[in-house]
């Protein structure tokens, strides 16, 4: 086990601990920069969906995770900054400008919804978002000189300082992997700085925060517009990945799937914004596989077991129909959001330090050290 | 002004069965501060079982309906006791997630079971109408009006006169000090989900005839439950049934008289200004902390 011993304040705020880091977040980006020239094309595409995904989920990490404000409304953002992009678009404004002007409209509409949000707090919080969500859905589609309603939006292909890059190119992925990596970087660096300390400091207890001097109005203000903000960059790679927009990609289920993303990797780190990511993207491919092989795979594993031809083929077809179902995927999302719930309530990272922790402590490891106090006693609507 | 009638009764009838789902979150929050999102779900439930009972075994349409609340009720017992129990007393976000979960696994078996078609209910009401002068009322709409004040006035003395009702207001304030005082909290708060799910079972099978059940129904009037329960402020019993009618009727009224699209919108708008000019609701009670 590696002791870190810090001497003054700059070893604490390094972004990089010691040269372990280095070294194992270097493999894993060398990892990702020859990753357009290894694997498939459909594994590339998923690929950027992890990227816009943890982007959004990095968002609302700020968000909700460090500042303790939920949204179910992020999907709004990212609508708004996919529709500015594409409205931009076709008045012939360069990538980076209405890149930027995307980001900017959002952050300002985040911050106009943070100021009303100011005086919400838990559920009152989470049903005002649901609401300004359907509003900006509704919006989308009535709009129509703007909008084209119902009809979508066609987003040309990216060009970027003359070079057009299609969506499925290499460059396009490296461009929402950039973005990714800036927004981690950003991110921790603010989290490091006093405002992000104000933020956590709300989120552990506004009313201590207020008593040391936090002005909780601005920096809750603040919270929703950098979220925002990212949220509509986000949104700008999502609408040039799609290259066609319409309201109805920008639904609660989106909203849902982006605080699933979160809860999922773990709401205390950044890690858990991207493994999150991995997590919702890849599901669709694991169904897809679900449908495709697992009955072929089950009826052998039977015929192993010396079932019959016969029954094996009926195994086969029953398995086959089950993973053809259509709600299927509700069904395992719900599943799977319940069971994180109340079995991993500090999601794919927290179990990954519940390992790590194992080995370096090996005998001494106490399940106890990862509990949770529960409280009965506060209550959330007196405060 | 008879159109502003007609538009004002299923305004009211629409409202009935907002408020109805409303009730559900009441109870539940009243209860144990858990705000089941899952709540529109259940009535999607109840309705679907309440079909199977009526329209698939046949059996007589009160018979039926008792069976779908009973079924439903025992359903909300051990939904409690799988999925809300166990998180009990951690952030109430946790908690939130956990019925959205519930709504989505709900939505997707009923949708796997019964079908994506809509279904009907035939019911004693659903033909029919009641004329005074030149207005005229369907049965199955004055059904819904008339069902919500009964249960609502039941559900409100329950609360309020009964033992029962006064341990499950003790133990929203403070679990732990009701658990002190001899209060089976766990018993209570089964019971509770019991009651709303059956409130919701209610609410699904008077709806039926109305517009028609179908797997997605929950999650479109559970989201429009929710402006009825602030608008009432959110613990409170008559309180969400009025805000549920006040929903319903602005709905009605805005999918008349104001340009197409005002309707889907106007429950929400009408939520964030009471949310911001009013958080406490109409019924609600603003309780501060000392410090």
């Amino acid at each position: 086990m590696r002791f870190l011993f810090k001497t003054d304040y700059e070893d604490d705020i390094k972004l990089f601990p010691h040269s372990g880091y280095l070294v194992s977040y270097g493999i894993l980006l060398a990892l990702l920069l020859i990753a357009p020239f290894v694997l498939s094309s459909y594994l590339m595409s998923q690929l950027v969906f992890v990227c816009i995904y943890a982007t959004v989920g990095v968002a609302l990490l700020i968000l909700t995770g460090f500042t303790g404000q939920a949204s179910l409304g992020h999907a709004a953002f990212l609508a708004i900054g996919a529709y500015t992009a594409a409205y931009l678009q076709k008045y012939n404004v360069p990538f980076p400008v209405y890149f930027l002007a995307a980001g900017a409209l959002t952050g300002l509409i985040g911050a106009l919804v943070g100021f009303p949000a100011l005086r919400l707090t838990g559920i009152y919080l989470v049903i005002a978002t649901i609401s300004f969500a359907l509003i900006v859905e509704e919006i989308l589609a009535r709009w129509e000189s703007v909008t084209h309603g119902n009809e979508g939006m066609r987003v040309k292909t990216l060009s970027l300082l003359g070079v057009t890059v299609p969506r499925d190119s290499p460059t396009f992925y490296f461009l929402c992997l950039s973005v990714l990596v800036l927004t981690i970087v950003g991110t921790l660096n603010l989290l490091r700085s006093p405002t992000g300390r104000a933020f956590v400091a709300i989120r552990d207890s506004e009313t201590a925060a207020r008593s040391m001097g936090v002005n909780v109005a601005l920096y809750k203000v603040k919270s929703f517009a950098i979220s925002a903000a990212i949220t509509g960059f986000a949104g700008v790679l999502f609408a040039h990945k799609l290259s066609f927009i319409s309201p109805e990609m920008f639904t609660l289920q989106l909203s849902i799937e982006f605080i699933i993303v979160i809860l999922i990797g773990g709401t205390f780190s950044l890690h858990g914004a991207v493994l999150g990511a991995i997590f919702i993207v890849m599901i669709d491919p694991f169904l897809t596989y679900l449908k495709d092989d697992l009955p072929g795979m089950i009826a052998g594993i039977a015929a192993t077991f010396g079932a019959g031809p016969a029954t094996a083929g009926n195994i086969q077809s029953k398995v086959a129909s089950f993973a053809s179902l259509n709600g299927l995927k509700g069904a395992i999302y719900g599943i799977i959001i319940v069971l994180f719930v109340l079995f991993e309530p500090l999601g794919l990272y927290g179990r990954w330090l519940k390992i790590k922790l194992f080995f370096q402590l090996f005998p001494l490891y106490k399940r106890a050290t990862f509990k949770r106090q529960k409280i009965y006693v506060k209550s959330e609507r007196n405060r | 002004m008879l159109d502003f009638v007609q538009q004002l009764v299923s305004g009211v009838a629409l409202g009935c069965v907002y408020g109805l789902i409303a009730l559900g979150f009441v109870l539940v929050y009243k209860a144990t501060e858990v705000v089941n999102f899952a709540q529109g779900d259940l009535m999607m439930l109840g309705g679907f079982f309440a079909f199977t009972f009526i329209g698939m075994m046949g059996l007589n349409y009160w018979i039926g309906f008792a069976g779908a609340v009973a079924a439903m009720a025992l359903f909300g017992m051990v939904a409690e006791r799988v999925v809300v129990r166990p998180i009990l007393g951690y952030p109430q976000f946790s908690i939130i997630m956990a019925t959205i979960g519930l709504g989505y696994f709900l939505r997707s078996i009923a949708g796997m079971i019964w079908g994506t078609d809509d279904l009907k209910i035939e019911t004693p009401f659903s033909q029919g109408v009641l004329r005074i002068g030149s207005l005229v009322l369907a049965y199955d709409k004055l059904s819904v009006i008339a069902a919500t004040m009964i249960l609502c006035t039941l559900l409100y003395l329950f609360f309020n006169k009964t033992t029962l009702g006064t341990a499950m207001r003790a133990s929203s304030e403070n679990m732990l000090a009701a658990y002190y005082m001899g209060i089976p909290v766990k018993r209570v708060v089964s019971i509770v989900w019991a009651i709303s799910a059956a409130v919701a079972t209610c609410a699904g099978v008077l709806l039926a005839p109305i517009t028609f059940i179908h797997s997605n129904v929950g999650l479109v009037l559970g989201l429009k439950a929710f402006p009825a329960a602030v608008l009432g402020g959110f613990g409170s019993i008559p309180g969400a049934v009025v805000g549920g009618v006040l929903i319903g009727v602005i709905e009605s009224m805005a999918g008349f008289y104001l340009p197409e699209g005002w309707k889907d919108v106007a429950p929400y708008l009408v939520l964030l200004a009471v949310l911001l000019l009013k958080p406490e609701g109409l019924f609600g009670h603003h309780v501060r902390k000392k410090v």
